[in-house]
């Protein structure tokens, strides 16, 4: 009984293996078709379901511009980085064909919803890391127990909620505002981003606050014993303290939001066009997969079972990454 | 005397009894004093009232009075008047605290001495410098640690790690330095250092210790005080209090028929 | 100065969680009164095909019911064996991955499940369905497992096996007893998660306007019609989502809170 038992539970144990593996071969797999077709330069590659002719295929794709200045929420980094990809797109865009006696064939890329993947991301946790930071120093340090403890649970609560919600209280009632202060469409990769935001606030102020509550009290104590004000204990001892947590903390919720479908398909538009400003509308990759997976077939299929495999590939080296060098001890 | 405490009462919030009642005692100037008893005498928390420390968590109620020396006019003041945050900062600059285990702040050592020096409003790089130095060489942690001042406070042994917490809270400069079983989670060799540190220190500072060891009480302190349930039953000159107690309550305590 | 700072800071600290907590009230506050001004009992006597949700609800329950009924007891093993019998790098390795798991996009789950499943099968399924929820509560049940059977002190099974039960035994008949309530919570507070689910339902089970209970076929989900009657242009329609959307965060606030009143109690 000992050793079947044991059995049993190694093997019950060994299926989160199996099925990781699973999810990585079959999504490889299914994207072969693409992979091979695309390679690498999908992820450069803006064109989505567009017609062009057969020879000029697999030649660089169409140059995109993207119009930097408007994109003034962006982090520089993200800037840098598109920046770089239309380095390599130098454009032969003369594509002049004549459809009669020319073949023509059906192109994939995914630099689209990757771009626009990587800009609600950035958004959501520019909007929403300096609130959940406040919240989590309200709740820790500030707000005697009687009113953090119920609104701890108030937070943690919230974040309990389905993420389809957020979608669409934000469509409805949030868009609305935002264009108005704003301009633009209400469905844009602002109105996305800052949903999202607003989605990953308690999850992310929730885990901060409880990193900041590992600081023992006695440390505490004798940092004010020195006449430490509230502030300076907070900047020099407790978020010392605790960085390693709160920085694992973002990074998860980070990865949280790469992979959120639910909140930004509401608002993000779903269209496969380049935001030129930060109010356009645009797709991320769990959206493209939501709205487009059911119709899909052929290389249209395999090619969002290639963005699937790229967004798998990215969250999970994300989350790795937190897990393993910033919440190793967090147990 | 650099502190009188005067029909003090203490009550923790919540609580319906008092913690503390009725406490009349006074810390020598540059002498030690301790505060001895079994646990849950209250010695703890008479210690963390004086320089008010209990204030971080709300609810905790005060009576009567606890007198501190105001060094500049000569007058006692009542330390449980005070209200405001800034008074706050002033009162435990004045009177430092060392904790049961060692407390080294996340940062190198040199930051932990300097940071209380920072918060006094010191600037200038090489006064902070000399101060830590010497902070060191009063902590009597400086040869063992000089060449690595830049590295973390957490790689110090336990014993080393109270020494700093000490050398921080002496380069301040307080007046009274309160030390909460400052032994209490170290090794016999680290405790001697500890101790003779300890009565190194009071030419410079007065010293309220609480401990649960009682050699350690007659060995380095002057005046004693013997807790017991809340209250104070005895407080006199240690030799009185360990040799000639008037109480058959501190009689049976130190002789171990109790606690 | 220092206080001016240390005043400025606290300020727009707590200014930030008012920021924070005054839109997280608003969406309730909108969620109750434009769910609540749509809700009507009839609604749980009526499938979608007749304006209600009786079917979505159920179909919903249903997925995630035969979900747990998969998950909880593979999880339970799983976490079992990390904290007992797992040695080494091979149970740390297991421990981190179902952690990853935990925060893996749901969305590409439903695409493997669509790939395995779906694909081969021929057409969507609340099978499929059922799997890809399972999926998502593997890993939320073996952290729980794993992280409450970790506070049961050492002595207990000490204890246990000193009096010779061998150790399986100990584990079932003591172990487990001892993290029953924290246990219990997790798998509520997991399959509250798993109930709101909708990303690895869209392509998996889809949904449904009749009532069924075919597993073989396209299965009423409520999140998912959520997501349909949301976007259509009808007023009625997204009346309709509303109170499904209402409905559905008090059936997971309530699912979350009885687990949180079960370890409260325990705590007593």
């Amino acid at each position: 009984m000992e050793k079947i038992f044991q059995k049993i539970s190694l093997s019950s144990a060994s299926l989160v293996f199996v099925i990781l593996i699973g999810i990585f071969i079959t999504l490889f797999n299914a994207s072969k078709p693409a992979i091979d077709e695309f390679g690498f330069n999908f992820i450069t590659d803006a064109r989505w379901n567009e017609e062009v002719p057969l020879d000029d295929a697999k030649k660089a794709p169409a140059s995109v511009e993207i119009n930097l200045d408007d994109m003034d929420f962006a982090s520089n980094d993200e800037i840098l980085l598109d920046d770089d990809m239309l380095l390599d797109e130098s454009g032969d865009d003369d594509i002049l064909f004549d459809e009669e006696d020319s073949q023509t064939k059906t192109v994939y890329g995914g630099l689209i919803p990757i771009v626009g993947t990587l800009l609600t991301t950035a958004i959501a946790l520019a909007f929403a890391l300096p609130i959940a930071m406040g919240i989590a120093v309200f709740l820790a340090e500030i707000a005697p127990k009687n009113i953090s403890h119920p609104v701890g649970i108030a937070i943690e609560l919230l974040a309990a909620i389905p993420s389809i919600i957020f979608g669409m209280w934000g469509l409805y009632y949030f868009a609305p505002i935002v264009a108005d202060l704003v301009g633009g469409y209400q469905v844009s990769l602002l109105t996305a981003g800052l949903v999202l935001g607003i989605m990953i606030l308690p999850f992310m102020a929730a885990i901060t606050r409880d990193s900041m509550n590992t600081t023992p009290d006695v440390l505490k104590e004798s940092a004010y014993a020195m006449g430490a004000t509230k502030f300076e204990v907070i900047k020099d001892i407790i978020f010392p303290y605790s960085k390693v947590g709160i920085i694992g903390s973002i990074i998860l919720a980070l990865g949280r939001a790469l992979g959120e479908t639910m909140a930004v398909a509401f608002l993000i538009g779903s269209i496969f066009s380049l935001p030129q400003a930060i109010n356009d509308p645009t797709i991320s990759i769990p959206v493209a997969m939501a709205n487009n997976f059911g119709e899909a077939s052929g290389l249209g299929e395999s090619s969002l079972f290639y963005l699937a495999l790229i967004l798998f590939v990215i969250s999970f080296g994300v989350i790795s990454f937190a897990k393993l060098y910033f919440l190793k001890g967090a147990k | 005397m650099v502190m009188s405490i005067e029909k003090f009462s203490f009550t923790y919030a919540g609580a319906s009894a008092p913690s503390l009642k009725n406490i009349n005692m006074e810390i020598a100037k540059n002498k030690i004093t301790s505060l001895i008893g079994p646990s849950g005498c209250g010695k703890s928390t008479l210690l963390r009232s004086m320089n008010r420390i209990h204030d971080l968590y709300p609810g905790n109620k005060y009576d009567g009075k606890i007198k501190l020396l105001n060094e500049d006019s000569g007058k006692m003041e009542n330390i449980l008047d005070i209200k405001k945050e800034n008074d706050f900062i002033n009162l435990r600059q004045k009177v430092g605290m060392i904790f049961q285990k060692p407390t080294p702040f996340p940062m190198s050592i040199f930051d932990n001495i300097a940071y209380g020096l920072k918060i006094a409003g010191i600037k200038n790089k090489t006064e902070i410098a000399d101060r830590v130095e010497q902070a060191l060489k009063d902590g009597a942690l400086y040869k063992e640690v000089h060449d690595r001042l830049n590295k973390s406070a957490m790689g110090l042994s336990g014993g080393q790690q109270q020494r700093l917490c000490i050398a921080r809270a002496v380069a301040v400069k307080p007046e009274i330095l309160l030390f909460d079983e400052p032994t209490s989670a170290l090794d016999p060799i680290s405790t001697a250092a500890i101790e003779e540190l300890i009565v190194e220190l009071k030419k410079d500072v007065s010293i309220a210790i609480v401990t649960h060891n009682m050699q350690q009480a007659s060995r380095i302190s002057v005046y004693t005080a013997f807790m017991y349930l809340g209250d104070l039953v005895e407080f006199d000159k240690t030799e009185n209090i360990f040799l000639n107690p008037k109480e058959k309550q501190t009689e049976d305590y130190i002789t171990g028929r109790f606690g | 100065m220092r206080l001016l700072i240390n005043k400025i800071i606290l300020a727009l600290s707590t200014l930030s969680a008012l920021i924070g907590l005054g839109f997280l009230g608003w969406i309730l506050i909108t969620l109750f009164i434009k769910g609540l001004g749509s809700f009507h009992f009839s609604l749980f006597l009526n499938d979608l095909i007749d304006g209600g949700l009786r079917n979505l609800i159920i179909g919903q329950f249903i997925m995630a019911g035969i979900a747990g009924l998969v998950g909880i007891p593979l999880g339970m093993v799983a976490g079992i064996y990390l904290r007992e019998y797992g040695r080494g790098r091979y149970a740390n390795t297991i421990r981190n991955l179902s952690d990853i798991m935990m925060s893996a996009p749901s969305i590409v789950i439903g695409a493997f499940v669509y790939a395995i499943i779906v694909i081969p099968t021929g057409g969507t399924s609340g099978f499929a369905g059922a799997v890809s929820l399972a999926i998502m509560m593997l890993p939320i049940v073996i952290n729980t497992t794993d992280n409450m059977l970790s506070l049961v002190p050492k002595e207990l099974r000490e204890a246990g096996i000193a009096l010779g039960a061998s150790k399986y035994k100990v584990i079932i008949d003591i172990v487990i007893r001892a993290a029953k309530v924290g246990i219990m919570t997790g798998i509520l507070l997991a399959f509250a998660r798993i109930i709101g689910e909708t990303a690895p339902l869209l392509f998996t089970s889809e949904t449904s306007n009749y009532f069924t209970m075919d597993l073989t076929q396209s299965f009423p989900s409520l999140t998912v019609s959520i997501y349909d009657l949301a976007n259509e242009p009808e007023e009625s329609s997204r009346d309709l989502a509303w109170a499904a959307s209402f409905i559905l965060t008090v059936l997971v606030l309530c699912i979350n809170l009885t687990g949180r009143f079960i370890t409260r109690n325990k705590n007593k």
